[in-house]
């Protein structure tokens, strides 16, 4: 036969035999006790630096999400200290115009109010002035009256002595 | 860069070779005409005899010098088992005698044979004795699976006490790699992610145990010495069992692709289907074939290249043969990974092949032919 031309390439059927055993053999207790537990070992571990590595992405983006939120919150903040401010200063602004518009005008009025008083004091004081001038003409010219009856130079002196006296009021 | 004085190194040998060479032929020349008359005296070498004693199963290990190790022997006959220790079928200088058991055996260029009275080898009580004597490649290949369970289990052991979490340590850090790369490499890109996982057992069992084969082989001491990986019985038995293991796990599609083509004309389906056929037996054959011949030609080559000190029966031409020993070892340590990888490969290819799912797509034929020119 051909293949026994060459003893290398004639199989041995015990070789054949022991080595079926010896692989089976193998194969059944490598199989059940270290490529399995090996394999699940190595995927699981694999699968956990798959989780951890994603729960760090998630992590970061949280922290880059929560670092955006709050520069926003910042920014808002800034905006509204600003407008805060400017609407304070807006206020105050006002608040020192209308002061100076109400004392303006407080002023004009108390300044009004005192001229009125003035006008009225004066016009009283006038009108009392005429009232008494109106009696001391009255009073005055009862006794120029009485005097002139009697001695006509002594009642002209007399009523120049008269109106020196009311100069002298 | 470490090559470089090995490289120097050999054109070195090789100029020399070359250089010397006539020299050996013209001092041959008078040898060449006693080399009949020396032929036949005691002691005379013969490369091709002493190289195939070298690859060759035998019922005994041999160390060193006058000393080996005796084997059982293990004969089935049709009067039942026979067993014995191999140490009876040789006398005291290692030539073979008839050992008288349940009939008389004797060995017969290193197999087992029945004798009858006068000596001769009865040629039809012979076919009826089964050998599974525990021969040095047996036990080699015994030694590689102690070895093998023992180096694996303890580096699977490691996942259970430290727990997936923490880095592989010692074993399993040695182990992890190639368990890696036979997944990542071998059965995820050719069997596919939705079944890989259920021939990994089967894809690293083989790998492991060719890989520790071929390197016990190369080993030229005790525990090594012995040819298991290039040993055709070894190869064949590895081989029919990625047979079975690629048709149990065939699909119609695979089927249909061997006997009726999809998307050819029926003249060219005819056409293909015996050679498609001869190609689901071709591809175990040419596994067996690649491996025992890359193994056994290797070891020929290193055997041959130590021969030639005993060719040229002088001590100088170690010179030349050693570097290029070391060389053709180096190139071994590649093969040895290589085939293991190779074989490996081929049969998750093939288990691939034969569970893939149908191509819903318009030339599924065009597909075909280019796999089958990858994987021829």
């Amino acid at each position: 036969m051909f293949l026994e031309i060459n003893p290398l390439v004639l199989p041995d059927i015990g070789l054949v035999f022991w080595n079926t055993v010896a692989f089976v053999g193998l194969l059944v207790v490598l199989g059940k006790f270290a490529w399995k537990p090996m394999l699940k070992a190595i995927s699981d571990r694999e699968q956990g630096i798959e989780d951890s590595l994603a729960k760090a992405d998630k992590m970061k983006a949280d922290i880059t999400a929560m670092q955006n939120e709050n520069e926003a919150l910042l920014a808002k903040a800034r905006e509204e200290r600003a407008t805060l401010i400017k609407e304070a200063k807006e206020a105050s602004e006002k608040m020192i115009a209308d002061a100076k518009d109400k004392a303006k005008s407080e002023y004009e009025r108390i300044v009004a109010d005192a001229q009125v008083a003035i006008t009225q004091q004066k016009n009283a004081a006038l009108t009392e002035v005429k009232n008494q001038v109106g009696s001391l003409v009255v009073d005055v010219a009862e006794k120029v009256l009485r005097r002139e009856l009697s001695n006509k130079a002594e009642q002209e002196t007399y009523i120049k002595q008269l109106a020196d006296g009311v100069k002298l009021n | 860069m470490a090559l470089r004085p090995i490289k120097s190194i050999l054109a070195l040998c090789f100029s020399l070779f070359i250089l010397l060479q006539p020299t050996n032929i013209l001092a041959s020349e008078p040898a060449a005409a006693t080399a009949e008359h020396a032929n036949k005296e005691e002691g005379s070498f013969n490369v091709t005899e002493t190289i195939l004693e070298h690859i060759k199963d035998d019922h005994s290990w041999h160390l060193w010098g006058h000393t080996s190790i005796a084997l059982p022997v293990i004969l089935y006959t049709p009067q039942g088992f026979d067993v014995f220790s191999s140490e009876k079928l040789v006398d005291e200088h290692h030539e073979p005698v008839v050992y008288k058991g349940k009939f008389d055996y004797k060995l017969v260029e290193g197999k087992t044979k029945i004798v009858n009275a006068a000596g001769e080898v009865d040629v039809v009580a012979s076919k009826k004795l089964w050998d599974f004597s525990i021969t040095k490649n047996v036990a080699s290949l015994f030694i590689s699976v102690i070895i093998l369970l023992l180096v694996i289990l303890t580096a699977a052991g490691a996942y259970k006490k430290t727990g997936v979490t923490s880095a592989p340590k010692g074993l399993q850090s040695f182990m992890e790699p190639i368990v890696l790369f036979v997944r990542d490499e071998i059965a995820l890109p050719n069997i596919g992610a939705k079944r890989y996982a259920k021939y990994m057992p089967f894809l690293l069992t083989i790998f492991f145990l060719i890989l520790t084969n071929n390197f016990l082989g190369l080993i030229p001491l005790f525990p090594g010495g012995a040819n298991v990986s290039g040993n055709i019985a070894f190869t064949m038995t590895l081989a029919v069992c990625v047979f079975i293991v690629v048709n149990l796990s065939s699909n119609k599609n695979y089927w249909e692709h061997i006997f009726w083509m999809p998307g050819m004309h029926w003249s060219m389906k005819l056409f293909l289907a015996p050679i498609e056929l001869i190609g689901v037996f071709n591809k175990p054959i040419s596994l067996m074939i690649r491996l025992f011949a890359n193994i056994t030609a290797g070891h020929i080559l290193v055997l041959s290249l130590v021969c030639l000190i005993f060719i040229f029966k002088t001590v100088y031409a170690a010179a030349i043969a050693v570097p290029f020993v070391i060389f053709i070892f180096m190139i071994e340590l590649l093969v040895a990974f290589l085939q293991a990888y190779i074989f490996t490969m081929l049969t998750a290819m093939y288990i691939g092949m034969a569970s893939e799912e149908a191509h819903h797509d318009h030339h599924p034929a065009g597909e075909g032919a280019d796999k089958e020119l990858v994987h021829h």
